[in-house]
């Protein structure tokens, strides 16, 4: 009855447990773990930040109901069900706000050899940003 | 150009959209750079900063503000006859903000050339997202039909277009990308988009 339900969002992949993968709830402890979200009277809450929420649709059972809390944190899911894997992108809203303040998004990504780098390493100096590829 | 302005509180970090890091690694070994040279293998940073095709450059300030915003510009002038885009502009332009001659873009003109990502654009990269993990995980059968509807959603989105297109088994040199370039003359859906700021 219990399976695993891999959550692919913001660069990573989270395990977490479902009861059914077809209308997959996820557990209130992982909203906080894994997407850094707590559930409270006045709605979702990050920081000082609060969405609302539909709770009597959101709470389902013992957990959350995966498609009402994407829908309520204005985040595109899609899912596939045959293997077990859900993609929770990043809401057109935050991303918009966050180019809008100019402040330049923070990422840390792999050279090479594995070793990571950050942008903010490179505070203090003027930073051209290439994206390129080779196809 | 690195080499140049090292020395003046500058630095390039160069981020390849690609597959794998074995796809970038014959030209980064050639270039052997000494700035940070990095791989996405994930879209994180198309993502992130709303671009939708490479290459891709923006400038970022001493603060780790945005002082000049995605604009389509290549090293050199290789490309120019395809692409239409003259690189030494932007080099120029480049020089001189670097050296302290001339001001980037105020914030309001940096706002003004941001073309902020919409609802579709960000559901288009989850579909993205999710057929990357199922190809990866070897289900190409079950990740097209979601590369098809992350183009549907994102037509003008060539990292995720032409950037899926080896995953794919079709030629993002070929005939796949040439049926692409043409649709977005047809569409008058640029695949470069350069800033279009005063010369």
């Amino acid at each position: 009855m219990s399976a695993t339900l891999t959550l692919l969002h913001d660069g990573r992949s989270a395990e977490i447990p479902v009861a059914d993968l077809a209308n997959p709830t996820i557990p209130a402890e992982a909203l906080e773990e894994t997407l850094g979200w707590d559930l409270q009277p006045e709605g979702l809450c990050r920081g000082v930040v609060c969405v609302p929420v539909d709770q009597s649709a959101l709470v389902r059972g013992d957990g959350l109901d995966l498609r009402v809390l994407a829908g309520a944190l204005q985040r595109p899911l899609v899912t596939d069900e045959k293997h077990a894997v859900a993609s929770l992108g990043a809401s057109h809203h935050d991303r918009g706000d966050a180019l809008n303040s100019l402040e330049a998004p923070d990422f840390t990504l792999p050279d090479l050899d594995g070793n990571p780098h950050s942008l903010s390493d490179q505070r203090g100096k003027k930073v051209l940003l290439v994206a390129y590829a080779s196809w | 150009m690195y080499e140049e302005l090292a020395d003046e509180g500058f630095t390039v970090i160069t981020v390849g959209i690609e597959r794998s890091p074995d796809d970038a690694r014959p030209w980064i070994e050639k270039a052997r750079p000494q700035h940070p040279s990095l791989i996405d293998i994930e879209h994180l940073v198309p993502d992130l900063y709303g671009m939708i095709n490479v290459p891709t450059v923006v400038w970022i300030d001493e603060e780790g503000r945005i002082a000049r915003p995605n604009d389509a510009s290549f090293a050199s002038n290789r490309f120019k006859l395809l692409t239409g885009l003259d690189s030494k502009r932007h080099l120029r332009r480049l020089r001189a903000w670097v050296r302290g001659e001339a001001p980037a873009l105020t914030p309001s003109e940096v706002r003004k050339h941001q073309d902020l990502p919409t609802a579709a654009d960000q559901e288009a990269r989850a579909e993205f997202t999710l057929a990357w993990w199922l190809s990866r995980e070897g289900h190409d059968e079950d990740a097209e039909p979601h590369y098809v509807r992350a183009g549907e959603l994102a037509p003008h989105d060539i990292t995720i277009r032409r950037g899926s297109m080896r995953t794919r088994g079709l030629n993002p040199m070929g005939l796949a990308f040439l049926k692409l370039a043409i649709k977005s003359v047809l569409t008058r859906n640029p695949l470069y988009r350069p800033l279009k700021d005063s010369p």
